[in-house]
């Protein structure tokens, strides 16, 4: 280290380890609720998910030659296996989730350049590989069977479910937002797929098919709150994504009800609260600047609404979340704090003598 | 504008509106960004300032301000009086030094310097007779029957600088900026762990005051705002108290550093800011420290240079921190030995606060007159660790009060592309070190900053130097092209010359022979 040390010479108690950890407490109640709902075949495909970013992070390290102990132990690889799993249909088998993570800490990021040089969203840009890649393992959602319930699965059946495709019997079911386009194509309109589909309250707490951790609103709201107030976040990127998937789902359903799903039905279902919270709010993939933080959420909400209404896919928060990313350098480039003592375009104020 | 400031002042005396005002501060406080360090000045602020004992010997750097160093004026060997002239400002941007007490100047040499760098610097070696005996000071009995020109001669002759750290020679502000409409003191101190400054205006608010009003009386300046962080209760309340007779506001800032930064406390007292480039006379606003007016007030009333300053001792490594009035060339040694020296062993010296300090790595090194601290560092309190990547979090971007992209600045630097740190505002930066203290990946963005500055400064005199080159070779060229032509022209005029005279003699040769047949 250098002998002359330059000020300052006081630093703030964090760390990128720190950050990260913080983050995983966060996500940790939505994780658990998950757990909880989706029973062992969750619980094991989300260690899955982990342990395979962990070695693939560390084999590509070593190729690199360089030291895999602090590169590990920062957090980032295993928040976005935590995120990927997060995404994942909870019955979905073995070889989803170790191909998931390691796409994304290979390909997603360390191929990139490693922690903070990759572009897109290591955990998104793995999602949508296997959805493209695996359509059927993809979306093969199962109804909740809650491990406190008498026909939950225990350790051993969970295993069979993850590790040898063992399907669950009867209990195949259908996202809400899969469910939705299937009626559509089948010319059924909202208002009758949606009768006993969709109950708010049910949707709040997250009591309904769906990826493993993206059902639980209210525990990733709590969760975006916590990171919130430990200022790890900023409210500029979640709020504008609520926003950009809240406002034209409610001017579309006030003008055609039957066709346009509300707000509430938008904002409850997919991946728009762990998007807006925990995905989008990922500092390396988004703009510098809180403004900035704004649009791309805006950005990111809005393509998220425009790909379920009008898309191929029932779900389109992960390709909003890479299209926005790709917008993010140029974002950046456009949005620049005033710098003090100059006007928006950089000239220096006018001097006002004796003013 | 003004709303801002009467928000600030209204809630003065009762309880509730100090809190709301003090509440309605931190969300309107008018600086962007900015960082909460911890303020440690529990270490320190208790104690009140003791004069420390005379040391044996003072080593007076001649350049302790910014500006030209001071051309000595006695010799080695010398006996001087304390408040003696000993070396005089040379230039216009420069200070006069005075020999702290009285003694023999044992020697003008080498010493090593207050600076990280340690490098020798000239300086005078003081050997103290312990005497105190004064030189005959010109004391003022009634210093606002003053003229302008005069106070700012008197500042000038006692070698007051800016003693918030700046050490820009006061006298040179106050006349650069006659007839501003805001004279602002600053009581900020927003450096963590520093007290001088509170301490100070607890103990000597009165001749504050007066210093104050002096410098007001110079620059004629039609309102005064004393800004003070309101970390600091009992300071507001003495200066309160003496200020209430005279026509100054004192206002509670919200404590936030870089508050004390000079740009930022224009901000956040009148809402406007100083135009990039320029200085604060040209928005009709002059700055200075609350120490600053009390060296003032010294040396117009009783005639008195700067040849002291209250330095603050403190940090985790230090075993009794306290503030000390120390005398110009004290060695830092001397002060921490004063405050019962070490309790275990400082992982780093630091000479001024822990924002922007200066790591220093000699005790040896003398107090000058910017000196505001000594700091005797753990690592715990430095809290610094191996940068790590960037992560792009823009917690700098939220941190920087002047509103730069650290991130950003510092990756172009990395990249070695000056000009594109240039362009996003590198010459902007006030190397507060907001962005370095919240680096969740602890990245040293100000020493990448003070770098590129340092790197842009000697490319710049580069620059000059090569025009200056290439203008002395033109003019080297040229003067040999006017000396080659002058002589063509000198030789062929006298070439002319003998050939008319040929041509004379030949006529009248011809003629002769004409004559002669």
């Amino acid at each position: 280290m250098n002998p002359i040390a330059h000020s300052p010479h006081a630093h703030a108690p964090s760390s990128i380890g720190k950050v990260m950890l913080t983050v995983m407490l966060a996500l940790t109640p939505a994780t658990l609720f998950g757990f909880w709902l989706y029973g062992w075949p969750a619980i094991h495909l989300w260690a899955v998910a982990i342990i395979a970013a962990i070695l693939g992070e560390a084999f590509v390290i070593r190729l690199q030659q360089r030291a895999v102990r602090p590169v590990i132990m920062d957090g980032s690889g295993i928040l976005t296996a935590w995120l990927l799993a997060l995404s994942l249909p909870p019955y979905a088998p073995w070889w989803i989730a170790v191909l998931g993570s390691l796409f994304a800490v290979i390909v997603g990021k360390q191929i990139f350049g490693g922690l903070g040089q990759n572009v897109f969203n290591p955990a998104m840009a793995a999602r949508v590989m296997l959805l493209i890649s695996f359509p059927l393992e993809m979306t093969t959602w199962g109804a909740p069977l809650p491990l406190t319930s008498p026909n939950g699965l225990n350790l051993i059946e969970g295993l069979r479910v993850t590790f040898f495709s063992q399907p669950i019997d009867g209990m195949a079911s259908a996202s809400l937002l899969g469910h939705v386009k299937t009626e559509f194509t089948r010319g059924i309109g909202l208002e009758q797929a949606l009768t006993g589909f969709f109950t708010p309250m049910d949707a709040l707490w997250g009591m309904r098919a769906g990826s493993l951790g993206e059902t639980a609103a209210l525990m990733l709201l709590l969760g975006g709150l916590v990171l919130i107030a430990r200022r790890i976040i900023t409210w500029h990127a979640p709020f504008a994504m609520l926003l950009g998937v809240a406002v034209p789902a409610l001017i579309f359903s006030l003008i055609d009800g039957n066709h346009y799903a509300g707000p509430l039905v938008h904002l409850l279902s997919g991946g728009v609260m762990l998007g807006a919270f925990f995905i989008i709010t990922d500092p390396v993939t988004s703009p510098n600047t809180a403004k900035g933080q704004f649009i791309f959420g805006l950005g990111c909400g809005l393509l998220t609404w425009v790909i379920r209404t009008w898309g191929g896919y029932p779900e389109g928060v992960a390709f909003a979340v890479l299209l926005m990313n790709a917008a993010t350098p140029l974002i950046d480039q456009y949005v620049k704090p005033r710098i003090y003592g100059r006007d928006r375009k950089g000239a220096a104020l006018p001097a006002k003598k004796g003013a | 504008m003004t709303t801002r400031r009467e928000a600030a002042c209204c809630g003065e005396g009762s309880p509730l509106g100090y809190a709301v005002t003090t509440l309605f501060d931190r969300f309107f406080s008018g600086m962007r960004g900015g960082v909460h360090p911890e303020g440690r000045k529990d270490l320190s602020a208790a104690r009140g300032i003791r004069a420390l004992p005379l040391p044996q010997k003072l080593y007076v750097p001649l350049q302790q301000h910014i500006g030209a160093p001071a051309t000595p004026v006695v010799n080695v060997g010398e006996r001087v009086l304390k408040g003696q002239l000993i070396a005089a400002a040379q230039g216009n941007v420069s200070a006069p030094v005075h020999a702290p007490t009285s003694g023999i100047i044992v020697a003008l040499g080498d010493h090593v310097a207050p600076h990280p760098s340690g490098l020798p610097v000239p300086t005078f070696t003081l050997a103290c007779d312990g005497l105190e005996e004064w030189v005959p000071l010109q004391a003022c009995d009634d210093p606002f029957a003053l003229e302008a020109e005069d106070i700012a001669a008197r500042v000038a002759a006692a070698g007051i600088v800016g003693l918030g750290g700046a050490t820009f020679p006061s006298a040179l502000k106050l006349n650069l900026s006659r007839g501003v409409q805001t004279l602002i003191i600053n009581g900020g101190e927003c450096e963590p762990y520093l007290t001088c400054d509170d301490r100070i205006m607890r103990e000597r608010a009165t001749a504050i005051v007066e210093g104050i009003s002096l410098i007001a009386q110079a620059v004629s300046a039609k309102e005064v705002i004393v800004g003070i962080e309101d970390n600091k209760p009992e300071a507001i309340e003495a200066m309160r108290g003496a200020a209430r007779a005279a026509s100054m506001k004192v206002v509670a800032m919200p404590s936030m550093y870089p508050m004390g930064s000079e740009k930022q406390i224009i901000q956040v007292l009148t809402g406007q800011e100083i135009p990039a480039g320029g200085r604060p006379a040209d928005i009709g606003v002059l700055v200075h420290n609350v120490a600053t007016a009390f060296a003032v007030h010294q040396a117009i009333r009783f005639g008195r240079p700067l040849i002291s300053r209250i330095v603050t001792v403190s940090g985790g490594a230090i075993k009794s921190p306290c503030n000390v009035e120390a005398l110009v060339g004290t060695p830092v040694q001397q002060l921490i030995d004063f405050a019962g020296g070490f309790s275990q062993a400082a992982a780093r010296m630091v000479l001024g606060g822990p924002m922007m300090g200066q790591h220093i790595t000699n005790t040896a090194v003398p107090v000058v007159k910017g000196s505001s601290g000594i700091l005797a560092l753990t690592s715990d309190e430095i809290g610094q660790n191996e940068a790590s990547p960037c992560i792009r979090c823009s917690t700098c971007v939220r941190a920087c009060p002047v509103g730069l992209l650290p991130l950003e600045m510092a990756a172009h630097i990395r990249g070695s592309d000056l000009s594109g740190a240039v362009d996003l505002g590198l010459k902007d930066c006030i190397a507060c070190g907001s962005c370095s203290y919240v680096c969740p990946a602890h990245i040293p963005l100000v020493h990448y900053f003070n770098y590129a500055k340092g790197d842009l400064a000697a490319q710049e005199r580069g620059k000059l130097k090569q025009e200056a080159t290439k203008k002395l070779a033109d003019a080297r060229s040229e003067r040999i092209a006017r000396i080659e032509r002058e002589r063509a022209e000198m030789m062929a005029k006298r070439k002319a010359a003998r050939e008319a005279k040929e041509r004379a003699a030949k006529e009248a040769a011809a003629k002769a022979a004409a004559e002669t047949a």
